[in-house]
């Protein structure tokens, strides 16, 4: 038993939701209680899908457990078929269900429905989310592509993007762009949009672009290994990403590497004078594997931020992450509970956090300015505009993105120059961000300063702690850190304002 | 159409035949109503004995991550939990220990059954037995089923504090108790009315902290604010306790039937109640005819939900003029909503459970200008280009008596104006 509080996925069943919500022409019988029907509004109301999940739930209830809730997904199962006529169905159960073992696979094998029924088995009390989403899509493709002749021209599949994913719609259309700048067409895109009839199809493709590794990379591997498709390894979300992506496909095709950076406008933003200020910011990321791990390489190399720390909630990618930070020479956080998130993010007071919407949470509550990368997501993660994470428009929208939360170049240098203003200082906030402005509050001096907060018996006298307190709050979690680094270093057990300032001196960039 | 419509035939919609079907239910289970629970008692703490799904769900129907550290969270069943029984007490005891080590303010806790801890007959009472004696007098520890098996939407509500009925102490004293969780703005405004009335005993159910002075017995009389608490109908008349029925206090004629009825009961003078009672009216009433404007001589069907759906229809329809086509109720309670049937007139479908497919059927037949319906269901249908209400928001704004009155109209002429408002297409 553990206790949490908030989560960052889903059960496996919501991640088989999000491959048969991205499909059409399949249809899904969830052996779940009344309730479990809940999921319906993640499409409708965060996704803002104008139809109803292709869901069908038995809703059974405690009356119904003594007598006969394996009639009951039978009844489901046909006049789901009756009504909806799937080219194919898929039937599983939800974390009850699994418990009173009605076995909805077997069952609906041996009703000879007239399409053909894929059984999932998602062991809800072990795994979540994205393995249901990967597992489902494998099952899928493993029941219905067959060997086939490859197309006259060059194509691939995309696979990977779901229904309620971090940006996948128009990272699908980034991507159809890339290839097709290099004379690849999309074969089939796969879970997303696709029909089971087209899943058939998949094998006409010359390769795979597996573009999300969380929900994709097991159909991706038995493609590779039963129908020969290789696939690609990089993601390409950032700009570096996006070249070696280009460059693999091309190993992979043999076709020319070729890309059009004519509307690629990080690189230039990120070097000119404006960007000074984004150096060495201290950056803590953490997220899915691979938005993490595509994030770290942005942050530093293609931002100049220094990365202090990262981790992922998914401990299918913990090895890859684990490598990476390692790479980084920090330490990596990976969890599933957000406190040991929040407690990390303290701990290493960064200036900023690339998170999913829980860190924007926390950073909310520790005044640390918080770009999304990730999922889990939000309905503000399905903006109207086009919005994608890949490829050239996608580092184009990361730049944004990452820049907007915190405070910018010219205003950070009147901060400090003013920051005992009335009105311009430390509390009120990024002049671009929306809220009232908030007046100084003038506080009287106490009589006896109280002493500071400390960490690792280093004691702040009051001089210094009042001194630190002038810093503007962007950076005075890192002023306060480095500083008793270097206390601790030097075993000194008292911090001045002298110890502050040589500190300063010292970590000087 | 204001000055209320002519009281229907003697009996209503009171015995009119109720449909029931039996398919798939798009509802929520009990555990959503921690979401206003956990606000209103400000110190109790919901630990949901579940899966991975309730905590997704809790998540998920609180609009994701109001606040930083909720009072309420999931202790979810791992593979080894189900394996042995025994074991799971064991553990649920260590993470209370945790919780209650770390959370020193919480002075009440729930454990709250969900589906996978009914199935496995997972023993709460046992539990919060054995927690309450051990945490006592600090901690109260109770327990009540949220689970999708046996509640809906609501029902959590009722459970809850059903399971709060038994505990409370007994007393002899003349007094009205009043129960279902309201928002402290409308619960103030309701007791400064009774107060206005001259009834000064007033109790509430449930109480916003645990160390308030509730207590029940044989002299006490109670009302219902919320149409879905007949579990704690029951449990207050096995304490002896008496209700007094009247029609919810919803739109100027419920607040004024509910406060008539208990003022009744207590022997309010009836000069008095005109007195009190005129102005908060006459402001009710304008309210409500200003959003009345858009809802007058409009058709509105109600998918089930949270068992508001009844009451709300009597409002809308003797009220604001509407014509409801089909009123559907996950429950219906008639010694709870008699006195609403019986002003409804004749005419709708009621329906009671819920095959969704064939009332969507129904619905999309019948074309209504305002569907009320859930989440899950809302932007489907306005795609259909059916206008819609999403229910919840029913359950978390302040809708009752008279001051909310003409919000109440609003949240369903809202989406009409709305409708009309849009200007989507090209000029012609």
């Amino acid at each position: 038993m553990k206790l949490s509080v908030w989560t960052y996925e889903g059960p496996p069943h919501v991640g088989a939701m999000r491959v048969a919500t991205a499909m059409k022409g399949l249809h899904y019988v969830l052996h779940a209680p009344q309730g479990d029907t809940y999921a319906d509004l993640l499409f409708t109301m965060i996704e803002r899908r104008n139809h109803r999940p292709p869901v069908t739930y038995t809703t059974f209830q405690a009356r119904d457990l003594g007598s006969d809730t394996a009639n009951l997904f039978k009844t489901a199962c046909k006049e789901a078929y009756d009504r909806f006529q799937p080219q194919a169905m898929i039937v599983g159960a939800s974390c009850t269900a699994e418990l009173i073992q009605d076995d909805p696979g077997g069952m609906a094998e041996l009703m000879g429905l007239p399409c053909p029924v894929v059984p999932l088995e998602l062991p809800s009390y072990q795994r979540k989310e994205n393995f249901g989403a990967d597992e489902t899509l494998f099952q899928i493709v493993r029941m219905l592509a067959k060997p086939t002749d490859r197309t006259k021209h060059i194509t691939a599949n995309l696979i990977g993007p779901t229904a309620l994913g971090f940006r996948h719609r128009d990272d699908i259309t980034e991507i159809t762009a890339l290839l097709e700048e290099m004379g690849i067409s999309v074969n089939v895109c796969a879970p997303y949009g696709s029909t089971p009839e087209d899943i058939t199809r998949l094998g006409a493709a010359h390769f795979n672009v597996l573009m999300y590794p969380e929900t994709g990379e097991a159909a991706c591997r038995w493609m590779e290994r039963e129908l020969d498709q290789p696939y690609t390894r990089t993601v390409p979300i950032g700009v570096g990403a996006t070249h070696d992506f280009i460059k693999e496909v091309a190993g992979i095709t043999g076709l020319a590497p070729k890309i059009d950076t004519s509307r690629l406008r990080l690189p230039w933003y990120s070097s000119s004078v404006d960007s000074t200020y984004l150096t060495g910011k201290r950056v803590f990321l953490f997220g899915d594997g691979t938005h993490v791990t595509a994030a770290a390489r942005i942050a530093r190399d293609e931002m100049g931020f220094e990365v202090v720390g990262m981790g992922c909630y998914n401990r299918e990618m913990a090895r890859n992450i684990r490598a990476l930070a390692k790479e980084f020479n920090v330490e990596a956080l990976i969890t599933e509970d957000y406190l040991d998130v929040e407690a990390r993010i303290e701990e290493l007071a960064p200036e900023m956090i690339l998170g999913t919407q829980m860190e924007r949470h926390i950073g909310k509550r520790l005044g640390i300015p918080c770009a999304v990368i990730s999922a889990p997501v939000h309905v503000q993660d399905f903006p109207a505009r086009y919005s994608p994470q890949m490829g050239i428009e996608g580092a184009n929208v990361i730049f944004d993105t990452w820049v907007h939360p915190l405070v910018m170049g010219l205003e950070e240098h009147l901060l400090h120059m003013f920051r005992d203003d009335f009105e311009f200082h430390d509390d009120a906030g990024a002049s671009h961000h929306g809220h009232a402005a908030k007046a100084r509050v003038e506080t009287p001096e106490p009589a006896q300063v109280e002493p500071a907060p400390t960490s690792d018996n280093v004691i702040w006298l009051a001089d210094a702690e009042k001194e630190l307190k002038k810093i503007p709050f962007f950076v005075r979690g890192k002023a306060r850190r480095n500083t008793e680094i270097f206390a601790a270093e030097r075993g000194v057990q008292e911090i001045s304002i002298d110890t502050l300032y040589e500190a300063k001196a010292h970590y000087a960039r | 159409m204001n000055s209320h419509a002519p009281p229907p035939g003697p009996r209503g919609c009171l015995d009119t035949p109720v449909l029931k079907q039996r398919g798939q239910h798009e509802v929520f289970c009990g555990l959503t109503g921690i979401i206003w629970l956990h606000r209103k008692m400000q110190d109790a703490f919901f630990l949901v004995v579940g899966s991975r799904t309730c905590a997704h769900l809790l998540q998920s129907a609180a609009g994701v991550m109001i606040f930083a550290e909720p009072r309420f969270g999931t202790a979810i069943l791992e593979e080894t939990d189900l394996a042995g029984l025994a074991d799971a007490q064991e553990e649920l005891e260590r993470e209370v220990a945790r919780l209650l080590e770390r959370r020193k303010d919480i002075r009440q806790l729930f454990l709250v059954g969900s589906c996978p801890s009914e199935v496995i007959k997972l023993d709460l009472a046992r539990a919060a037995e054995k927690l309450s004696a051990q945490y006592a007098p600090h901690v109260r520890v109770l327990n009540y089923s949220g689970s999708g098996i046996e509640t809906t939407f609501t029902e959590g509500e009722d459970a809850c504090l059903a399971a709060m009925i038994p505990a409370l102490p007994e007393t002899d004293e003349r007094q009205l108790l009043v129960v279902g969780a309201l928002p402290d703005v409308v619960e103030d405004q309701m007791l400064d009315l009774l107060g206005k009335l001259g009834i000064d005993n007033v109790k509430v159910l449930p109480a916003r902290r645990a160390d308030s002075t509730l207590a029940v017995g044989p002299n006490t009389v109670f009302a219902l604010t919320q149409p879905f608490l007949g579990g704690s109908l029951a449990a207050l008349g096995r304490r002896g306790a008496r209700h007094i029925p009247a029609p919810f206090p919803f739109g100027e004629e419920g607040t004024t039937s509910w406060l008539r009825a208990v003022a009744m009961e207590f022997g309010v003078d009836l000069t008095l109640f005109d007195t009190v009672t005129h102005a908060p009216r006459a402001r009710a009433k304008k309210a409500i005819a200003k959003a009345a404007e858009h809802l007058d001589g409009k058709s509105v069907f109600f998918f089930p939900d949270s068992q508001m759906e009844i009451p709300l229809a009597r409002f809308l329809t003797r009220e604001c003029g509407m014509e409801a086509i089909e009123v559907g109720a996950p429950f219906i309670h008639k010694g709870v909503v008699g006195p609403d049937l019986e002003l409804l007139a004749e005419g709708p479908t009621l329906a009671e459970g819920q095959d969704v497919d064939l009332q969507l059927e129904r619905c999309r037949a019948a074309h209504p200008d305002l569907t009320v319906c859930g989440l899950g269901l809302a932007n489907p249908l306005e795609a259909e280009g059916l206008t819609t209400k999403w229910a919840i928001e029913l359950v978390f704004t302040p809708v009752h008596f008279y001051e909310q009155a003409g919000d109440l109209a609003g949240l369903f002429s809202r989406p009409i104006h709305r409708r009309n408002a849009l200007r989507l297409e090209a000029a012609e």
